[in-house]
């Protein structure tokens, strides 16, 4: 009898609880809808809105904010936060357009700003994984320390006259009829790509995720938390970097005071994106959209002609607040399941 | 199972932290294909034994033997490459990923440095069919599901590293009857495999249930290894809270037991049917006033947890609690103090005392905090109510600038304890006010308990030794897997008398 009634290992797995898992997407989602509804609203209000290149802009104007909103997207996945990044994008700039000034090769100058913004980056992440010491106050005090030291270079701005840098700067890659992308938009996505990579198909990115979903379990797993811990600092330096160095193919320029609060940016661009704050939800991809949605906000504006552009900052402001508002929402859903 | 030889074989173990002898001299042994519990009160030394065996703690004598090899693991993860993998009471995984990647994360199989996920999820449907668990579904959230499938999850994957000891700390804690039940058919399974269960909990029917073989700890010494087959109920009871024999044969008849004489006494407080989901039911009994009642019970049993509701630091979501008559729903611990009722915490360092501060600091605390911050207690009060409760209580030393760190673990009892007399209250609730202090402290403070009541104060007295709780109670409410059972007056009853109710099926 008991012959009959058993029964093989079911291969029909229940659907239900794939669905609720769903749920993981739901903030990103969100956002892409909310960028799809304003690009609409755009395009009723205004005549010309409706342009692949309106979209096209969207990513040549904010490039380098991509790409620091993905190295921001590593850290606070984890649950940290990085601030000092528009300091470094500063401090990146600076030293390529000092190095340029001086006769440098644009490769050399590349390679070096970018192992600077990694070291730069990797030690904040050891002092805070050594120590034991809120990222919070570690990259505020790289804040100012990366600021600081583009006042060492030089005061006053410095045009990057170098051919390299100014052809990245005119560069256009024509696209299907008269759309085009600059050189940067490239470098950008396939930062995000990387990243994308790197998140979902590696046991270091799986790590991030487990730190982020809790620090001292994935200790017990035997994970290796303290090193995935430096390491996104490391990232984020990098990615800085190269959002210096796409800086300066956008400026043409190194200036101390350029990307003040870019920081900021880059973590509104993150958490409208979908990710939390509290680190273990979030995607790039979601921080690409979130950077998109910042950008149609400014987009917008330009575009109303009337409006002063501190309205971008408000608006800005009032998505955040909501994002947070979804997040928090969100969470608690995801609790008392 | 005779004749085999045991997976690991602890053999005197001993682990001393400052002050105290955590784990003096005991053995321990597990056996393949079988369950043994290991039981004992709070401060028995399991988690201990358990941190000693899975290389938390380094251990200061004795000798660890896993397969036939000495060995001594420095960290869990050397544990767990030998085959030893611990399920711990909280799910240590991560609620945001998936239950396949918990399963395998930090193992994951690759290929060209990439996962290769499709062969994540064959490998967890593999093992979580082992366990016929073949209905979670590998590629859900982990937080989408209850605590119970967490846990379950959590043994696969200890079963996924192919352990063969799996250390199972208070699994059941928060599971209920038929989460139970489910963890105990993948328990049973495992056990068919030959895998070594260490099963810690304190629900004895549970115990009774599932293991084959149980060892009793008491204050960091071995009592001794049974068949569970061979120990009853009670024997298992008596051996774990039994007498404290040469420490409490001093306190015999130090003092007569106070006599019930309440009938012309006003009511204080009464609880009816006080209870709170997932924490205790089922509450109900009377407090007179100069009555002294006492909760007894196991670890576990919903000792504090009923503190917690008459206080308000949990609110009550069950039931009617009347205090002086009226009824009244404790919404916050401050609520309570307004009402007179004052709580001593079993945790004397987390929740009562700051021990940077000195003495004189944490006695007027409760004081000040009812009047509130701004009228402070003027410096001559203080020095005044310091003095008087030093000498009172005979806190030692009597300076009272001393810190309270640098003060016994009795003493620093004492000025808890002071902190909240100062404050006149009308009900006092202490939570093991006696647990890890030395025996003439403990004397002290039972007496002063029993004056205190003289006087016309209430007091529920909470404590884990359960010949303390009869030495000084009028009335004793017995609790029993969360949820109340009994309330005895003490009226030449015995040991064995309450502790037949504790043993007493379940219903």
């Amino acid at each position: 009898m008991s012959v009959l009634t058993r029964t093989p290992a079911p291969l029909d797995r229940p659907r239900m609880t794939r669905l609720r898992g769903k749920a993981r997407y739901a903030p990103t989602l969100a956002t892409m809808g909310l960028f799809l509804a304003m690009f609409a609203a755009g395009a009723v209000m205004y005549p010309g809105f409706l342009s692949g290149q309106v979209f096209l802009n969207l990513l040549i104007d904010n490039t380098f904010l991509i790409v620091l909103a993905v190295g921001m997207t590593f850290v606070i996945l984890t649950g940290g936060i990085d601030l000092s990044v528009g300091s470094v994008v500063a401090l990146s700039m600076m030293i390529a357009a000092a190095l340029l000034q001086a006769g440098w090769n644009p490769a050399a100058v590349i390679a070096l700003v970018l192992l600077t913004g990694a070291t730069f980056g990797l030690l904040m992440g050891l002092v805070i994984q050594v120590f034991e010491i809120q990222p919070f106050i570690v990259t505020l005090a790289g804040l100012f320390l990366a600021r600081g030291l583009c006042y060492v270079i030089s005061v006053d701005s410095i045009t990057v006259t170098d051919p390299f840098f100014t052809s990245m700067a005119q560069a256009r890659i024509p696209l299907v009829g008269t759309l085009f992308v600059s050189p940067g938009v490239v470098i950008a996505l396939v930062v995000v790509a990387v990243a994308f990579y790197v998140l979902h198909q590696t046991r270091f990115g799986r790590t991030v995720y487990a730190i982020g979903g809790g620090e001292s379990s994935a200790l017990l797993m035997g994970l290796a938390v303290p090193r995935t811990k430096v390491l996104v600092y490391g990232i984020s330096g990098l990615c800085s970097s190269i959002a210096g160095i796409l800086f300066s193919f956008y400026s043409l320029s190194g200036y101390s005071l350029a990307a003040t609060g870019l920081e900021l940016d880059a973590i509104a661009a993150v958490v409208v994106g979908g990710t939390l704050l509290t680190g273990g939800y979030g995607y790039v991809l979601g921080s690409l959209t979130g950077v998109l949605v910042l950008g149609i906000v400014q987009t917008f504006i330009s575009y109303e002609g009337t409006l002063s552009s501190w309205w971008t900052r408000i608006v800005i402001g009032a998505l955040l607040l909501v994002f947070i508002l979804l997040q928090k929402l969100f969470t608690r859903k995801v609790r008392l399941t | 199972m005779g004749g085999t030889a045991p997976v690991v074989d602890m053999q005197g173990i001993s682990i001393a932290f400052p002050g105290v002898r955590a784990l003096d001299g005991v053995d321990f042994r597990l056996f393949p294909g079988e369950v043994h519990a290991l039981l004992g009160e709070n401060g028995a030394g399991k988690s201990t034994l358990i941190k000693a065996l899975t290389g938390v703690y380094a251990i200061d004598d004795g000798t660890i033997t896993v397969l036939g090899a000495r060995t001594s693991f420095g960290t869990p993860a050397e544990a767990q490459a030998s085959g030893i993998s611990t399920v711990y009471q909280e799910v240590n995984l991560c609620p945001n990923l998936s239950v396949e990647e918990n399963i395998l994360l930090g193992r994951e199989p690759r290929r060209r440095g990439a996962i290769h996920w499709r062969e994540v999820r064959r490998k967890a449907e593999e093992v979580l069919d082992q366990l016929q668990l073949g209905h979670i579904d590998p590629r859900s959230v982990l937080s989408s599901h209850s605590i119970a499938i967490q846990q379950l999850v959590a043994i696969a994957r200890a079963m996924q590293i192919e352990a063969r000891v799996l250390i199972l700390d208070e699994p059941t804690s928060s599971l209920d009857a038929d989460e139970v039940q489910q963890l105990f058919s993948v328990i049973r399974t495992l056990r068919d495999r030959g895998v070594a269960i260490l099963f810690v909990s304190h629900f004895l029917e549970q115990v009774y249930e599932v293991s084959d073989r149980m060892t009793v700890l008491r204050n960091g010494r071995l009592v001794g290894e049974y068949l569970t087959a061979e120990l009853p109920r009670m024997g298992l009871i008596s051996k774990m809270i039994g007498k404290e024999l040469d420490a409490l044969a001093e306190l015999e008849e130090a003092e007569s037991r106070r006599q019930p004489d309440r009938t012309d006494q006003t009511l204080f407080l009464q609880a009816e049917g006080l209870g709170r989901k997932g924490s205790v039911q089922e509450v109900t009994f009377t407090v007179h006033d100069g009555e002294i009642l006492g909760l007894a019970g196991l670890l576990g049993s919903g000792r504090t947890e009923t503190a917690r509701l008459l206080f308000g630091a949990d609110r009550a979501d069950q039931g009617q609690l009347t205090i002086r008559g009226t009824s009244r729903a404790l919404r916050s611990p401050r609520s309570a103090i307004d009402r007179g009722i004052a709580f001593s915490s079993e945790n004397r360092k987390e929740e009562g005392l700051i021990g940077d501060l000195s003495v004189r600091d944490n006695l007027i605390l409760a004081l000040q905090a009812g009047k509130g911050w701004w009228r402070r207690v003027p410096r001559a009060t203080q020095d005044e109510l310091a003095d008087r409760y030093i000498k009172a209580l005979d806190i030692r030393p009597s300076g009272k600038d001393t810190l309270i760190r640098d003060l016994s673990g009795g003493n620093q009892q004492k000025v808890l304890l002071a902190r909240w007399l100062i404050t006149d209250p009308r009900l006092l609730i202490l939570d093991e006010p006696t647990r890890g202090i030395d025996i003439g402290a403990k004397t002290q403070i039972q007496k002063l308990i029993s004056s205190l009541a003289a006087d016309g104060m209430s007091v529920i007295f909470i404590s884990a030794e359960l010949e303390e709780v009869l030495r000084i109670s009028d009335r004793i409410a017995v609790l029993k897997d969360r949820r109340m059972v009994a309330d005895i007056p003490n009226d030449n009853i015995t040991m064995e008398d309450v502790m037949t109710v504790i043993a007493g099926t379940n219903a």
